[in-house]
């Protein structure tokens, strides 16, 4: 399969929505606030209280509406 | 007030895991609870751990949410920097006196933003941190502290030393909370009982100077491991050689350091060593590839629920390497600063080898205050410094009205502390139970407007934090971003919008804007949302119009090289929000009545404890027992190691029960059906003569276990083997008294393929067994083929004690098990002796077998019953293996006692009571109230189809049969939305976080 061709640029800044499940990887996130660790600013968290209440269709819709990745975090 | 005058409230000294559990439990069941804590915060040793076994959870990840309920619970008051001075009065009425030392940061106005720490310039080994890293003169102990505030070491604090120098904090702190001239105070409390909890602390290994801990750079403890295998810790989690800051290839571990010694430590075993050697081998080697891991060691003691499986797993798929030896001495390489270890192995020979690095097992002691304390509140200490209590009354000290919880009272590992704290609790709710309710507060909102068919009117308020959010997010220009979001009617910036003026004002501007629905862009939701939907809620307005944007943890804190990028992700999170909140609805938390009786299944001596704590805490109870009489394994049991008698126990709780018109005895009584749920049991029993269905709120599983009988060995075919059980039976009957050679096998079944657990026990029922032999007839053999020695905890003295009476222990292998004949009527043991490198062949007149415990059969059906779920050797699966030890997931069902995991009596008595209080958190409430965030169904697109109540883990969803559709019972769900996810029709919602929501946030987020 061939990359396209904008996701060879370097100036490349990919969108992420992060799905954090309450109790964990939300949490973690916050962890990582708290201890001042630096990250890109790409990823954009939407918190749910469990990641067994994530519907196939929040993966797909950010995908097809413009999202360069999806990160699951529970 | 009540009749006895009772006073009810509780003063719980110590907050650590212990105290934190007591205090919960006693404010859940409605009374109010002062817990005192020595240091600046609460959490104690677990907060200080990276992981916990055997579930290699994270510590503070399982802590934190405890952490903040005690830190938010209306009828906690926390507090920090106390010590007790004296408690006088009579159980139900106490009068503390407490000195509150000065904080000199006052904790309302602290926003725990670190700037003072930042400018302090005095630096000093961090306590927290073992020593490896280093803290300010004014510093919060962790990150995830409560109450979430610095304090300023007097000690330490140069401006203390010379007025004139420094002040650096007060000028950066805008808060406003510094001041040096706080002073300490004395405070009076008026408690109906105290529950002390000040915890242990790690041996000091100065002492042994042949490890050379503190000379060595290498060779640290198992705290500062700890510290150093912990990412928030001062190493972030890297495993390196302090010395050099490089990786360690080989890292050795010595356990018993300090414990198990007559001569320079403690005669007791530490009883949480070996298992937290063995979780730091495996983590250490998660963190470094190709670690080589070594525990120097004497006995394995992996006597806990599901230790030896992890004691199984660190030796076969992590590769730990474990060498029973006595360590000799340890050397450190000049060049490398590497350590040589010379230890006798257990072949009896001197070896060397060398390590990168050297972690000490230390014990535990009692806490240095415990004897200041002690005096204080005047509770006598055993000899060794912990808490003396009666082995039938646990949690009971020698004051009556005042208990005792955790490592105070002996060395323990989280969950048994856990408990022992539940059980500390419910001894003080049973004296007290009269007086519930009499000091608990209960918060009163004002109606609640109705705001259904207005258009939103949003208002979003973004916080500065201090200078945590404002220096690095451009706040002015989020706020300028966010008023022009259609639907937003006011956007407005605060320094601090939690503090109380500004938190005031957020209800002020709900009124004047008549907004309705609130966004607040601060800090994390986990900490505040309970505290700004409380405030909306008292200006007028449904708690769950409300959504929260993370621009702290999740933008400035973490982007602070960028400010652009943080402020645009900033904006981004606030529109987020704003588009969430618009599609938000009011929520009405359901609540309903719930049956006040208790089920407890089970009359041994653990159901009979719950029972009548049960029954002094004010409810009634009903309990079922199989047998025709109450009592169950205990009837066997003649005497205990520690001497106390348990058919007098049996005796004291069946006449207490008897007398007690609150507990209704169903004796030879089996259950044929249940149904229901929390809150609305019925259980259909029936008895030899009657079948009757019980209406009960909640269920305590009591159901224990019982004595595995043995296979092998002759057992069965020959009249003198016997297990320990039948041994300790045919002792009382004094016909034993001539038998001359007495051979006891350990493991007989267990820890081997078919029953890998450890029935935790047998070691101390076997010397028990050895010991009462010994004393009888001194001139009679035993021996006890042992694979380790599990006497844990304070039960060690009695396997030194066996030794001095010429009981002789040989080891023996798995693989290399007694060989026992039986020939021309003479039983034989043949056994390969590991040090004299030799058979030894063992007449034998008694041939004894410890063969464990296992799960009664009807604990299946138990739990298919009342879903009650097994671990995979069938004994009852509790909630959380660490902190919810007598809890089972589902709210309204508990454990106890042997169902749980083997486990000596007095550990059941503990777990006994612990049930019953947890029980009565739940019983003690007027109405159950559901959780907000439920989910819910759309009946008409519900196909009825049941996907949701397979995955249901809270068994909250069942079918309608008249509807053919799916309900949620509201009060058992617990807002997860997995059943949301699975509805193949879109019929489930879960309010809060309904799909269209969190699509809409999505949306937004990429937009």
């Amino acid at each position: 399969m061939s990359v396209p061709e904008e996701k060879l640029d370097a100036n490349f800044e990919p969108k992420i929505v992060g799905l954090m499940c309450n109790w964990c990887s939300y949490t973690g996130a916050d962890l990582a606030g708290t201890s001042r660790v630096q990250y890109p600013p790409n990823v954009r968290i939407v918190r749910v209280m469990c990641t067994g209440s994530v519907d196939p269709m929040y993966l797909v819709r950010p995908l097809l509406e413009g999202a360069d990745a999806v990160l699951v975090g529970g | 007030m009540n009749e006895l005058n009772l006073t009810g409230a509780v003063m719980v000294v110590g907050g650590g895991i212990s105290g934190m559990q007591s205090a919960l439990d006693l404010a859940e069941a409605g009374y109010k609870v002062y817990l005192l804590e020595q240091k600046p915060a609460i959490g104690g040793t677990m907060a200080m751990l990276d992981k916990t076994f055997p579930t290699n959870d994270c510590a503070m990840c399982t802590m934190s949410p405890k952490l903040v309920d005690v830190g938010r619970h209306l009828n906690v008051e926390i507090i920090t920097n106390a010590e007790v001075l004296g408690v006088e009065g009579t159980p139900g009425n106490f009068k503390a006196r407490v000195l509150k030392k000065a904080r000199y940061v006052d904790e309302e106005k602290c926003i725990a933003c670190g700037q003072c720490a930042d400018e302090c310039p005095v630096k000093v080994p961090s306590e927290f941190d073992g020593g490896l890293g280093k803290r300010k003169a004014i510093y919060k102990m962790y990150a995830q502290a409560t109450p979430n505030a610095y304090a300023i070491d007097k000690n330490k604090c140069l401006k203390f030393k010379n007025p004139k120098a420094c002040g650096k904090c007060l000028k950066v702190c805008e808060a406003g909370a510094i001041s040096h001239d706080m002073e300490d105070e004395e405070l009076e409390l008026h408690v109906g009982s105290v529950i002390l909890s000040p915890g242990f602390e790690p041996i000091d290994p100065t002492p042994y100077g042949e490890y050379g801990w503190g000379v060595y750079p290498n060779v640290i403890t198992s705290v500062q491991f700890e510290r150093m295998l912990a990412a928030s810790g001062p190493y972030q989690g890297h495993v390196v050689r302090p010395s050099d800051h490089v990786e360690p290839k080989k890292i050795a571990f010595i356990q018993c350091v300090g414990s198990r010694d007559v001569h320079r430590g403690k005669n007791y075993c530490s009883a949480v060593c070996c298992m937290y050697a063995t979780k730091e081998a495996i983590i250490a080697k998660e963190h470094v590839d190709n670690l080589e891991a070594t525990i120097f060691y004497m006995d394995v003691r992996a006597y806990g629920k599901d230790f030896e499986k992890y004691y199984d797993r660190a030796r076969q798929q992590h590769g730990v390497r474990y060498n029973r030896s006595m360590i000799s001495s340890v050397k450190e390489l000049q060049q490398s600063n590497n350590l040589l270890i010379r230890y006798l192995n257990q072949d009896g020979q001197y070896q060397e080898e060398e390590f990168d690095m050297l972690v000490l097992s230390v014990g535990l002691k009692p806490s240095t205050s415990a004897n200041d304390l002690a005096e204080a509140v005047g509770v006598e200490l055993d000899n060794d410094g912990f808490c003396k209590c009666e082995e039938f009354n646990p949690g009971a000290t020698t004051k009556p009205g005042v208990y005792a919880g955790g490592a105070f009272v002996a060395p323990k590992d989280i969950p048994e502390t856990v408990g022992d704290a539940s059980c500390a609790a419910a001894q003080a709710g049973k004296v007290l139970s009269d007086a519930r309710g009499s000091l608990a507060q209960v918060k009163e909102y004002p109606s609640e407007k109705d705001i259904v068919n207005e258009e939103p009117r949003i208002g979003a308020f973004i916080c500065n934090c201090g200078i945590n959010i404002g220096s690095v997010v451009k706040v002015p220009e989020v706020v300028e971003y966010v008023k022009n979001i259609p639907g937003v009617v006011h956007s407005e910036e605060f320094l601090f919008t939690c503090s109380q003026d500004n938190v005031e004002r957020i209800k002020e501007r709900i009124k004047e804007h008549n907004l309705n629905r609130v966004v607040v862009a601060s800090c994390t939701p986990r900490t505040h949302a309970p505290l700004f939907m409380s405030s909306i809620r008292e200006a007028g307005l449904n708690p769950y119009l409300y959504e929260q944007a993370n621009i702290r943890e999740h933008a400035s804190w973490v982007h602070q090289d960028n400010p652009k990028a943080a402020t645009e992700k900033a904006k981004d999170l606030v529109r987020m929000s704003v588009e969430k909140v618009k599609l938000a609805k009011p929520v009405h938390t359901s609540s309903f009545e719930i049956n006040r009786k208790a089920l407890v299944i089970g009359g041994g001596l653990s159901g009979m404890t719950s029972s009548l704590n049960l029954a002094g805490q004010g409810f009634s109870v009903y309990l079922l027992e199989k047998e025709p009489e109450l009592g169950g394994n205990a009837l066997h049991i003649k005497r205990t190691i520690d001497g106390s008698d348990p058919q007098r126990l049996i005796e004291d709780l069946r006449k207490q029960i008897n007398d007690n018109p609150l507990v209704e005895v169903l004796t030879e009584a089996e259950i044929s059906d249940v149904s229901g749920y929390l809150g609305n049991y019925k259980t259909t029993i029936k008895t030899s003569n009657e079948t009757k269905v019980l209406e009960h709120g909640v269920v305590i599983a009591a159901s224990g276990a019982e004595e595995a009988k043995p296979t092998e060995y002759y057992y069965g075919e020959n009249n003198n083997v016997v297990t320990q059980r039948e041994l300790e039976e045919r002792l009382a009957s004094g016909s034993l008294d001539d038998v001359k050679n007495v051979v006891m096998i350990q493991c007989v079944g267990s820890r081997q393929e078919g029953r890998p657990y450890c029935s935790r026990i047998c070691c101390t029922h076997a010397i028990k067994n050895a010991l009462t032999i010994k004393n009888r007839n001194p001139e009679a053999n035993v021996f006890v083929l042992y694979r380790d020695i599990r006497t844990y905890g304070m039960k060690e003295k009695y396997y030194r004690e066996a030794r001095e009476n010429g009981v002789i222990f040989i080891r023996y292998e798995l693989e290399d098990k007694p060989e026992v004949s039986f020939k021309d009527n003479k039983l034989e043991v043949k056994v390969n002796d590991p040090v004299l490198e030799r058979q030894l062949v063992l007449d034998t007149d008694l041939l004894v077998l410890s063969t464990g415990i296992v799960p009664r059969k009807d604990t299946e059906k138990l739990s298919r019953m009342y879903k009650l779920p097994l671990t995979a050797d069938g004994f009852y699966n509790e909630a959380h293996m660490k902190l919810r030890p007598v809890d089972f997931a589902a709210d309204g069902l508990y454990l106890c006692g042997l169902a749980h995991s083997p486990k000596l009596i007095n550990e059941s008595l503990s777990q006994a009571n612990a049930a019953a209080i947890r029980a009565v958190t739940l019983l003690s409430k007027d109405r159950l109230e559901s959780l907000g965030i439920v989910a819910t169904v759309n009946e008409k697109w519900c196909k009825g189809c049941g996907l949701c109540v397979n995955i249901c883990p809270y068994d909250a969803r069942v079918i309608d049969e008249n509807k053919d559709v799916a309900v949620v019972r509201e009060v058992l769900c617990q807002g997860c939305g997995a059943c949301v996810a699975a509805c193949p029709s879109s019929a489930s919602q879960q309010n809060g976080f309904e799909k269209k929501q969190i699509l809409t946030m999505i949306d937004s987020a990429i937009s």
